[in-house]
């Protein structure tokens, strides 16, 4: 272990749904992490913060399955995953809301919300379209997503709603762990509470978070615990009580304030 | 009224306006020469039907963001090994015989696309190359006679219940292409895929195995179009499809489906194909060539462009 602090809120015997050990990745020269761990526990926000190409979006795709690390171990609930596809993240009931959330822009919100778990009906299998369009209407009220219909066309949508869909279908698929990349990046003021809303939703649900964002005050409000990269390099981890914003930047940043 | 119109876009309309305005045209303009007749209109549906079931699998392909561009020299090794096989064996091998070279083909170019990650473009374009070679290799450029009547009649000139089976075979591949390009996950991955890889790859897609899945669907579908060739003209020859592809890609752009992938629509080829048809025809009667059909063809593509690739943020 690198001599780095790692608190955790929950106690000692208690499994983390989510330990990365030792990740490495590099894409041919650049380094992207150098080494990271981390242990996530049921119910906590975790604050994934640092500039820009620190290695958080990088980060996320290895936890979804996107690209496996070079090196070091991933455990869902102490047991380690080998994932050499989103479709193993998914399987384990991993939820991503991607930075550049990954919507199919041609199609309509409801088969977004569905994409690779479509609903089917009778003996030929065919889409059950009504259904997927209720349970999508039913879904976007309840968190209070404004979108015109769930049967428009996602490139129809303003940024904030497409944003909102994304956050939608992941909070939906969601069982044991949600990764959000900036969930919050092109949104108002009103949208961002909503939003904020949603991941106090999740974490009541006990559901464990990662959450990635820029804004620091955000960061403060929602987690539990703050983790800083610099430039691929784990810089540390604080719990959100016990530190302010002077540190974390001076984290980020690498000077002293 | 223009709201309805303001929701679907262009391309999803264009065709059927289209389709009007050149039939009404030719239905005046070749009144005296037989163009709207009953018999005519039936000559022309069975003529496309090649073109449709070609235009179903491009449908497939195009939407999931690649293109086919071996489909004419399928049609042509498919036809004759067909042909070639029925001098010996009964009409069931020769189907399979055919069909098949048109899957293991697909199988060729799906692997390459899919699992050695080159663009469809250039791995059918060499695979166009190399299987029209193949074909003149076959059987030395000559044309082999098919005498098996079942055969003939099955995929050419029969008919049942009254309908010619070339009607047939447009309606089986228009319903069931219809029916799992619209109603079946698969169908939604296809488009999915298509739309953003990513997003289908993040969502659990299998997006490797749909980009295989269609370039041997495509296969099959001009397999069994050298099939149909073969069994209206009772026999095969090199040249068969050879100038298909052209048609095709017009039939299906026309039909309103998006080249860069994401949508489409299968009664829009069709419609599109009978639109070829049409104009071949139509052509013909009012004693145009052919080298004049070629260039009506390759106008009517850019028209299509030209109005799709107008689509609203593009
Ligand atoms: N597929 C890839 N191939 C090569 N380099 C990559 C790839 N993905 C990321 N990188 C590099 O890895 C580094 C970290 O990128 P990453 O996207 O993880 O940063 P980030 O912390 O999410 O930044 P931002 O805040 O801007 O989103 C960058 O230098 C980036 O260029
Ligand atoms: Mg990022």
């Amino acid at each position: 272990m690198p001599a780095l602090s790692i608190p955790t809120v929950a106690s000692g015997d208690v499994t983390p749904v989510l330990s990365l050990q030792g990740i490495h990745k590099a894409f041919g020269a650049i380094v992207a992490v150098e080494r990271f761990d981390l242990d996530i526990f049921a119910g906590e926000v975790v604050a994934l913060v640092g500039d820009n190409g620190a290695g958080k979006s990088t980060l996320v795709k290895i936890i979804a399955g996107f690209h496996p690390p070079s090196a070091g171990r991933v455990l869902i609930d102490g047991a380690e995953v080998t994932m050499s596809d989103p479709s193993d993240s998914q399987a384990l009931g991993i939820q991503v809301v991607y930075q550049d959330l990954a919507l199919a822009d041609n199609q309509p919100v409801y088969m977004n919300m569905f994409l690779g778990k479509e609903l089917v009906k009778g003996p030929l299998r065919r889409l059950d379209r009504k259904r997927m369009v209720a349970e999508t209407e039913t879904l976007v009220k309840q968190l209070d997503v404004r979108i015109p219909s769930a049967k428009a066309t996602i490139r129809d949508l303003s940024g904030g709603q497409r944003q909102g869909v994304a956050i939608a279908r992941a909070t939906h698929w969601a069982t044991k762990l949600v990764l959000m990349d900036e969930p919050t990046a092109a949104l108002g003021v009103a949208e961002t509470a909503k939003v904020e809303k949603i991941i106090e939703t999740l974490k009541a649900r006990n559901l464990p978070i990662l959450l990635i964002s820029h804004s620091l005050d955000q960061v403060f409000r929602l987690s539990d615990r703050i983790c800083v990269l610099r430039r691929g390099k784990q810089i540390g981890i604080r719990e959100t009580a016990k530190t302010d914003n002077n540190e974390i930047v001076s984290m980020i940043t690498g000077l002293s304030t | 009224m223009i709201a309805v119109f303001k929701t679907i876009p262009p391309s999803r309309y264009v065709i059927y306006v289209g389709f009007l305005l050149i039939f009404v045209t030719f239905a005046v303009l070749l009144r005296n020469d037989g163009f709207a007749t009953p018999s005519n209109l039936f000559n022309i549906a069975q003529q496309t039907a090649p073109v449709t079931v070609m235009a179903i699998g491009m449908v497939y392909v195009l939407t999931a963001g690649e293109i086919d561009l071996s489909i004419g020299s399928i049609v042509a090794v498919s036809a004759l090994l067909a042909a070639v096989v029925l001098r010996e064996w009964s009409w069931p091998v020769a189907v399979v015989a055919g069909l098949g070279a048109g899957a293991a083909i697909g199988v060729l170019n799906g692997a390459l696309v899919a699992y050695g990650r080159l663009p469809s473009f250039l791995v059918t374009l060499a695979t166009m190359g190399v299987f029209a070679g193949v074909a003149r290799r076959m059987t030395d450029l000559q044309s082999v006679p098919i005498q098996n009547d079942f055969f003939n009649a099955f995929f050419g000139s029969g008919s049942l219940l009254g309908l010619p089976s070339l009607i047939l075979w447009t309606l089986v591949a228009v319903a069931v292409g219809y029916f799992v390009y619209r109603e079946t996950r698969y169908g939604a991955h296809v488009h999915a895929v298509g739309d953003n890889a990513r997003a289908a790859r993040a969502t659990g897609i299998k997006v490797l195995r749909v980009r295989f899945s269609v370039l041997v669907l495509s296969g099959m579908l001009a397999a069994l179009a050298g099939l149909l060739y073969a069994g209206r003209l009772h026999g095969a020859r090199y040249t068969l499809g050879e100038a298909d592809l052209l048609t095709v890609i017009a039939a299906v752009i026309v039909g309103g489906t998006r080249l860069n992938g994401g949508s489409g629509t299968i009664i829009g080829a069709l419609i599109g194909s009978l639109l070829m048809g049409i104009l071949n025809n139509g052509l013909i009667l009012m004693g145009y060539q052919p080298s004049d059909q070629m260039i009506a063809r390759g106008l009517i593509i850019l028209i299509a462009v030209a109005t799709t690739l107008r689509e609203p943020n593009r």
